[in-house]
């Protein structure tokens, strides 16, 4: 009986402990079915927000680059087909072996192999890996043939900016290359791999315009990111194109002509709209290098160069303008009340204090009247000029021309140069300014720089009839009131009375027309075409006394580096003035034997090229004349 | 004296149903309404592994639905084996399992950085699993034999204390700690039932506490590596942390209705690991939102009530402990697994029971409802201290 009232016991007790078990599982499981209303009911929407998230991926696609076309339509920038061949791995069977195949059907290099090997192992198995890039049409089509001994192997294609025209445009286009760090805004377009944005000339100034919107597609992927499908898909905006008013023929042409010096730079512009031409800078590089992306080692080629392949010399080349400067000087004078017909005699030199200026020309000029003086380069008379002048006045007429400070032209690395006051001398050198100094710059030397970009402008407002023109590369896309064609009468008049304008104009007319003219060996002899123009020969050294009393060493007997550097400034036909041209040749010796025949050539061309131009003489049309 | 007649009345039928019972009459016993039970909760799993396959009943869902068939033979044949003999070979199925389980030590076959499996070509048997079971059928013939005043010595509990930890020890080494803790709280619920002192329970409870910084001294410092990841998983954001996440976010994005079959974007975009074993529940509650995840969970709670009521309702120890126990183990795999999934416990190895993909599991739990439907079968057998017979 013991036993059984024990066994009750036991009994009892286990039926209220399995009881309380039992009620421990019931509330355990209502903890189960409240958390999952908290999941699934009071969460529910962040979580389904995450699940999407998690689902799909948004995809960039990048928008085809604008084109850059010239004034006729030639294209100078365009978007080519790169053939890249990729491998992915989970298609192919043994990727050494698909590798070594793939060696023997294109050139693979030891370091594409090991490449490839290493960044196949690190990602995923169906993400393509890059073998080669900008694979020739020979190479796709032997991969192709081969297709069947090369399982993983794919042909891709993407695009690349290509430019048709080599080093000749390269400073005005620029180039596009890899996005740098410092270079992204948190525009997610910019983080595509191989997105290429523009680095240097128009691709930079108008990379926005020439770039576009990118599109999207709405991909659903799985954990591992594999795409299983696209949801939707918004195609973005191409880039726009973009008209330069370069003529690309004459850039061509421009380029090879001052190939032929060691390092040269000219501007040809419409003077009364304001259209570049050409914009030429030599020697130049080519700008395909970069969008491969080059090497280190040519890189520091192209720095170190001292012909600087890399500057613009058009637009930031500062250069001591020589006598191109002296049409500003004898402006100045005329509206000074100056007469044109002022005489002054020249014996050579100018003396002042103990200081003696000299002119070019050593036995002196004899009497000159301003005409003869622009015509025959007498600096002397400049000198006197500038002495009744004073600097201020030179160099406020020189500002009104567009010198000293920059265009606004339509290019990244524009620079101003200098045209000294007396004010600005303080306040850069902080010395007062001498006399002496008036002279030299009304000679175009000391402190005047300017860049032939600005030459050209001050020539096209010569010849225009003093109308404040702007230069322009593009003919869309830039400020509103450009966009309908202004003629130079859309400019605003710089107030100069065409009488003063007129007597500039008749001394640039003698200095090419007339036989004492110091670029008449240049001149233009097609009958209509004739141009006008002004050397400057500028030098880059001091000569001192006792070189002087020696005799002045010959440009072609010193260094390179130290001979002046030769200047012209042009426009034509001088009946109807149309196109001005500056030309700039470093260290190439006098203006009137070296820059002068090489703006000649290029006026011709232009004239040539223009469609509103019939031929006037049936030679015309043939190779441009070398002399010179 | 009164009531002999009733007691005699009783007795009589008990002799005559349970103690000489036909087959015919114990498969007229047979709880079928636990097998259909059984045969929803596995249908419910099939249908969850056919859509874990995108589709496709290779290799999931086929395999499963043959291993449910065997399971519920194996289930009968448990159900109709008579009491007396689990009584009388609990020890022996318990050392079966232990030699199973230092044979995995030997020969078995590594996964998820554990030993966990022997192969044997039909399926892998996972012996931990497999102890369980035997775990708990040791300790009810153990404390059937124990009257309250015997369980009050504390010499007495020696042996039971023994059976518990031999298995943990050797579970922990493979090593596999959430298995080892569900042995444990498994072999706890014995105890508890048989009518351990709680006070007991509550010293062990502050014993162990105060050994770990002792038994910390002697862990290498991978085991120690492997102990503070498991405590806290987002030591591993990536590993366990990120599992965690990805079913929280699985789940919460079902919503109500869920997505639809087939349709859950995380399972079937592979976000959701596992989710044809330890993260089915999460699929389920993805696809058929918080509606079908209650259903599942209603399911299982008649099912639990089954067994507690079978345990309620056998008149003899050994019956009433081992009912009991093994509900208590059932009631801890669906616990730990959906709690798992919904990130309230550290992310562990253990299946939903009848659900997950995996022979040993499916198998070891059909074979449990298989014992509770034998205990209810035999609720009025009585079992004698060695086993057979009707003597008390």
């Amino acid at each position: 009986m013991a036993l059984i009232h024990e066994d009750n016991e036991r009994s009892k007790t286990f039926t209220r402990r399995a009881l309380l078990l039992g009620g421990g599982q019931a509330v355990l499981f209502s903890t189960l079915a409240a958390r999952m209303y908290y999941l699934q009911i009071i969460e529910s929407d962040r979580y389904k927000m995450l699940a999407e998230d998690n689902r799909i991926n948004l995809r960039l696609l990048p928008p085809p680059r604008g084109r850059i076309v010239d004034r006729y339509g030639v294209p100078m920038a365009v978007n080519q087909q790169n053939y890249r061949v990729v491998l992915v791995r989970e298609q192919a069977r043994d990727i050494e072996q698909t590798l070594d195949m793939l060696g023997r059907v294109i050139d693979l290099s030891e370091y594409d192999f090991q490449r490839v090997m290493r960044e196949v192992s690190r990602k995923r198995a169906f993400v393509p890996v890059t073998v080669r890039d900008y694979l020739n049409w020979e190479e796709v089509s032997r991969i192709e043939v081969n297709a069947p001994d090369l399982p993983g192997v794919n042909i891709e294609v993407g695009q690349t900016r290509s430019y048709p025209y080599n080093e000749e445009m390269t400073h005005v286009l620029g180039y596009v290359s890899a996005v740098s760090e410092d270079d992204l805004t948190g525009d997610p377009m910019l983080e595509l791999p191989g997105f290429r944005i523009g680095k240097q000339g128009i691709e930079k100034q108008y990379d926005g315009t020439l770039r576009g919107a990118a599109g999207t597609s709405q991909l659903e992927v799985n954990a591992l990111g594999r795409v299983i499908r696209e949801l939707s898909r918004e195609d973005g905006k191409p880039g726009q194109d973009l008209v330069l008013t370069i003529d690309a023929a004459l850039q061509t042409y421009t380029h090879e002509r001052l190939q032929a010096e060691r390092s040269a730079a000219a501007v040809v512009m419409d003077i009364h709209t304001g259209d570049l031409l050409a914009l030429a800078s030599a020697p130049g590089y080519d700008p395909n290098l970069f969008n491969v992306g080059l090497s280190n080692e040519v890189w520091n080629q192209l720095v170190k160069d001292p012909l600087a392949p890399l500057t613009n010399k058009a637009i930031a080349g500062h250069y001591a303008p020589g006598p191109t400067y002296k049409p500003m000087v004898a402006l100045a004078a005329l509206e000074a009340g100056i007469s044109p017909d002022f005489k002054f005699f020249c014996p050579g030199f100018m003396q002042l204090g103990n200081a003696r200026f000299h002119c070019w020309k050593k036995g002196g000029h004899g009497t000159v009247d301003m005409y003869q003086a622009t015509q025959q380069s007498c600096d002397v008379y400049y000198y006197e000029l500038s002495k009744r002048v004073g600097i201020d006045r030179m160099s406020a007429m020189a500002k009104r021309f567009g010198l000293g400070a920059t265009m606004g032209i339509d290019l990244p690395g524009e620079r101003p140069g200098v045209i000294p006051t007396r004010e600005w001398k303080l306040a850069n050198i902080g010395e007062p300014w001498q006399l002496g100094e008036t002279l030299v710059s009304a000679i175009g030397q000391g402190f005047v720089l300017t860049t032939p970009l600005q030459l050209a402008v001050m020539t096209a407002r010569l010849a225009n009839g003093g109308k404040a023109v702007v230069p322009r590369l593009t003919r869309q896309a830039h400020g509103a009131q450009k966009t309908e064609t202004p003629e130079a009468a859309g400019f605003p008049d710089m107030g100069i009375p065409s009488a003063h304008l007129q007597v500039v104009q008749t001394g640039m007319d003698l200095v090419t027309n007339n036989v004492r003219g110091t670029a008449y060996r240049a001149r233009i002899e097609e009958e209509g075409w004739e141009m006008a123009g002004k050397t400057g020969t500028s030098q880059v050294r001091r000569i001192t006394m006792a070189e002087r009393a020696a005799g002045v060493t010959k440009n072609e007997d010193l260094p390179w580096r130290r001979r002046d550097h030769a200047l012209f400034i042009s426009y034509a036909p001088v009946r109807a003035p149309r196109y001005a041209c500056a030309v700039i040749v470093e260290h190439g010796g006098g203006g009137s034997k070296v820059a002068a025949p090489i703006a000649r050539d290029i006026l011709i061309e232009t004239q040539r090229r223009d469609p509103s131009n019939t031929p006037p003489i049936a030679q015309v049309g043939g190779q441009p004349s070398k002399r010179g | 004296m009164a009531r002999r007649p009733q007691i005699f009345f009783v007795g009589r039928l008990a002799a005559m149903r349970n103690n000489e019972m036909s087959l015919r009459e114990k498969v007229w016993q047979v709880n079928w309404s636990l097998i259909v039970l059984a045969m929803l909760i596995s249908g419910i799993g099939i249908a969850m592994l056919y859509s874990a396959a995108n589709g496709s009943f290779d290799p999931w869902a086929s395999r499963q639905a043959v291993r449910f068939g065997a399971g519920v033979m194996l289930l009968l044949v448990v159900a109709l084996i008579d009491i007396r003999i689990w009584f009388r070979y609990a020890y022996v199925i318990y050392v079966v399992a232990l030699v199973l389980l230092v044979a995995v030590e030997l020969f078995g076959v590594s996964g998820m950085g554990a030993q966990r499996w022997i192969d044997l070509k039909v399926l892998q048997l996972q012996p931990s699993e497999v102890m369980k079971v035997a775990l708990v059928l040791a300790l009810a013939r153990c404390f059937h034999g124990m009257a309250l005043e015997d369980i009050s010595r504390p010499s007495s509990l020696i042996l039971p204390i023994a059976i518990t930890l031999a298995p943990v020890g050797l579970v922990l080494k493979q090593p596999d700690l959430g298995t080892a803790m569900m042995l444990l709280m498994g072999g706890a619920a014995v105890f508890f039932c048989a009518g351990v002192r709680l006070w007991k329970f509550v010293l062990v409870g502050v014993a162990a506490l105060g050994a770990i910084p002792v038994a910390w001294q002697f862990l290498r410092e991978y085991q120690r590596q492997r102990v503070l990841t498991f405590l806290n998983p987002e030591i591993d954001p990536l590993g366990a942390g990120y599992h965690t996440l990805q079913s929280k976010i699985a789940l919460g994005s079902g919503g109500l209705f869920g997505k639809g079959f087939m349709q859950g974007s995380q399972s079937h975009l592979n976000f959701l690991p596992e989710k044809q074993t330890d993260f089915i529940f999460t699929m389920l509650a993805e696809e058929f939102g918080m509606i079908g995840g209650l259903t599942l969970l209603a399911l299982y709670a008649i099912l639990l009530t089954y067994g507690i009521a079978i345990a309620l309702r056998a008149r003899n120890q050994f019956g009433r402990v081992l009912a009991m126990g093994l509900t208590w183990n059932v009631f801890l795999y669906v616990f730990i697994n959906i709690a798992m999934v919904m990130g309230l416990v550290p992310v562990v190895g253990v299946p939903l029971p009848l659900v997950s993909y995996g022979g040993t599991a499916m198998l070891t739990l059909m074979a449990t409802i298989g014992l509770l439907i034998s205990v209810y079968i035999h609720r009025d057998v009585r079992i004698s201290r060695r086993g057979l017979g009707i003597e008390v």
